[in-house]
């Protein structure tokens, strides 16, 4: 019996964590999965996933953090989902399940904002129903999801979705303040400089100007740790 | 001389190699070879050896600028004087008040955009360790040449910080440029500063005062566009056979096609005088350095445009005139009356025959759009941009031809963007590399099949 228990906890280990290693809820290798892709592993700057919805909905603050909340959900559920499923999911149809879940997440997760932040989910508009397309979600899923444990693919899912979130953030961050002189929707360079002659750039609104804003986060990103050059 | 010479020697022992201030050394490197022609020698190899360096060629181009640049500090402090003394006419200022008060306009522009654009540029020369190129010299010349005279300087300063860090240096400079630098910075300010950089009231020093106006020929085109069909006899590509139309506009029939030639109307720092490019294009052909074959092209593509658009702008005309001589309804109501319009209901190509005739920009004789805006600026001295052009002779021709044809089709439907020649030719470096491979592969298929050929004739003999 006392065998019995021991196989059993055994079981949910490898299936929470697919390996044997014991090792703390958040112990480095886990911390790992949840701040590398804040940096050398970010989906946005290095994997160049996601782009679209970093250049539609980043011309205000609220929106992108509306947004990055959106995605994560989505993301660290889904993640789990298919990783408990993983063993089950005949590999031909993988997809289609995979789909079938982010969509049904996706519903949820877009009802629950057009209940309680309407204003948002009209500013978003199609890009919470567009989660379902966004590469990064089907990317973990079948890169890391499909063969991980559950907590480590939750794990896996927060982080990225953080990875993605900080730059759409930071992206809006300087749309919102450089294009509309606001942050949040409250107005952050005084009138002052208004009157002073300072004009908001208009440039900053367009989605070009998102692109250009990523471009040099990578630029930045890559002069700092050199080993994201590729060599060729 | 000598004594400069020294001096630079002496200024120049601490940034020898080894010494305190290596680092540095690409700055005062370009002073020297700015002051000096470099004694470098090539050292491996056989070289054709050409005079033609870099900077020769740069300078030619800055010389090639220079009458329009001269004509525009001119013509900005003449428009200026003329409406704000209350004269009758731009000649009527004398000139060397006109000359003076220009140069005090154009002048800021020019320091600011040659300190800005080399401060960056030595910045990166200095950290990548690589030499100042010239580049720049030109570069920071076109910049305010292009800009409307009343643009604030720190926004300037900004679309040249812009156009040099994302349009060059993030290519990795001098030579990998995809886009144009200066028309970089003119697309920026643009579309980030739109009150500032288009409409009616700024091409003119002080122009949103009430006693002056800076209303630009395009400008007023596009602004009162059914006036120009009521005109008739304005235009010669459109013929009215209609006789009831009489209403005649004030816009166009003060259009002068010698005045928009020579330059005597508002619009940016230099790209008014249609005469002065001509001499800038005139030096650069006769010392190759820019291609002839963008510019005859450029003005072919746009003259080509321009008379599909007449064709269809004449048909527009005629339509209307028809419309009002079998009184279904009258010009006013055209003009002014909406519901009148929808009354008829017009539907398909009768409708969009309306829209043609309203549209003045189409009426525009195809020879008058290759002198106004800065078409005639854009295809001289910016499509012959030699490094964002296109490489290959015939890719050359399609260039310089697409980048017209763009530009007056961008200008005539969309009077929101009258420079089209901008975006005509920013959209055209882009694809300038895809035209050179076509045109490279093209070669080379046509030099394969007449192996081929030659194989069988081998063969058969």
């Amino acid at each position: 019996m006392a065998h019995n228990k021991e196989t059993k906890k055994q079981e949910l280990i490898l299936f929470l964590s697919d390996t044997d290693e014991r090792e703390g809820l958040l112990g480095k290798k886990n911390r790992k999965l949840l701040t590398d892709p804040l940096t050398d592993n970010n989906p946005i700057t290095v994997q160049v996933l996601g782009i679209c919805s970093a250049l539609a909905i980043t011309v205000q603050l609220k929106p992108a953090i509306v947004m990055s909340i959106a995605v994560m959900a989505v993301m660290a559920f889904s993640n789990m989902i298919i990783s408990a499923l993983r063993n089950l999911i005949p590999s031909r149809i993988r997809i289609i399940v995979q789909l079938v879940v982010v969509a049904a997440l996706v519903i949820i997760v877009d009802q629950i904002l057009r209940a309680y932040a309407y204003d948002v989910s009209k500013e978003l508009s199609v890009f919470v129903g567009l989660i379902i397309t966004n590469c990064i979600v089907m990317g973990r899923l079948e890169a890391f999801a499909l063969g991980h444990g559950v907590y480590k693919s939750f794990l896996d899912g927060i982080g990225n979705a953080a990875g993605y979130a900080f730059i759409l953030i930071l992206v809006a961050f300087f749309r919102e303040l450089l294009g509309a002189g606001k942050l949040l929707g409250y107005q952050i360079i005084p009138d002052s400089f208004y009157e002073f002659g300072y004009t908001n750039n208009g440039l900053m609104l367009l989605s070009p100007m998102a692109l250009i804003t990523v471009g040099l986060i990578i630029w930045v990103q890559r002069s700092r740790s050199r080993s994201l050059i590729e060599q060729n | 001389m000598k004594w400069v010479r020294n001096r630079l020697d002496q200024l120049r022992k601490p940034f020898e190699p080894g010494e305190k201030y290596e680092k540095f050394a690409p700055a005062i490197n370009a002073f020297d070879t700015f002051l000096f022609t470099p004694n470098h020698t090539t050292k491996k190899g056989a070289h054709i050896r050409d005079v033609v360096d870099l900077k020769r060629t740069m300078i030619t181009v800055v010389l090639a600028l220079v009458p329009a640049l001269l004509f525009g500090m001119w013509n900005n402090g003449a428009q200026y004087l003329y409406q704000e003394r209350g004269l009758a006419s731009v000649f009527d200022v004398p000139f060397w008040d006109a000359f003076l008060e220009g140069a005090i306009l154009v002048l800021p522009l020019i320091v600011v955009s040659y300190v800005v654009g080399l401060t960056i540029e030595f910045i990166f020369a200095i950290y990548r360790g690589h030499e100042v190129n010239e580049g720049y010299l030109v570069t920071g010349l076109l910049i305010p040449m292009i800009f409307p005279v009343d643009i604030p300087l720190w926004m300037l300063a900004l679309s040249v910080a812009f156009a040099v860090l994302i349009g060059k240096e993030a290519f990795g400079g001098t030579g990998m440029n995809i886009l144009n630098p200066a028309l970089t910075a003119r697309a920026f300010a643009f579309f980030a500063y739109p009150l500032y950089m288009s409409g009616n009231a700024i091409w003119v020093h002080n122009g949103s005062t009430d006693a002056v106006s800076g209303e630009t020929i395009l400008g007023s085109l596009a602004s009162n566009r059914f006036d120009g069909v009521v005109s008739g006899g304005a235009s010669d590509a459109v013929a009215f056979a209609s006789s009831s139309v009489t209403e005649v506009s004030s816009t166009l029939s003060s259009l002068n096609f010698s005045d928009m030639f020579m330059g005597f109307i508002p619009g940016s720092v230099s790209e008014t005088s249609a005469l002065c490019i001509a001499i800038g294009a005139l030096i650069l052909i006769a010392t190759k350095v820019g291609s002839w074959r963008i510019i005859i092209g450029g003005l072919a593509g746009g003259a080509a445009m321009g008379l599909i658009f007449n064709y269809f702008g004449g048909l527009g005309g005629e339509y209307v005139s028809e419309l009002v001589n079998s009184g279904q309804i009258t010009l006013e109501q055209i003009k002014n009356d909406a519901g009148a319009v929808a009354a008829l209901e017009l539907g398909g190509w009768d409708a969009t025959l309306l829209e043609l005739g309203k549209n003045q920009l189409f009426n525009f004789p195809f020879w008058q759009h290759l002198v106004v805006g800065g078409f005639a600026f854009g295809i001289v001295f910016m499509a012959t941009d030699p490094v964002s052009a296109a490489q290959t002779l015939k890719g050359k021709w399609i260039y310089g031809i697409l980048a017209g044809f763009f530009g007056i089709m961008i200008r005539v439907f969309n009077p929101a963007y009258p420079e089209g020649i901008m975006l005509a030719i920013l959209l055209l470096n882009v694809f300038a590399p895809t035209i050179d491979h076509y045109v490279i592969q093209g070669n080379v298929n046509k030099r394969k099949k007449r192996l081929k050929k030659a194989k069988t004739q081998l063969q058969a003999a």
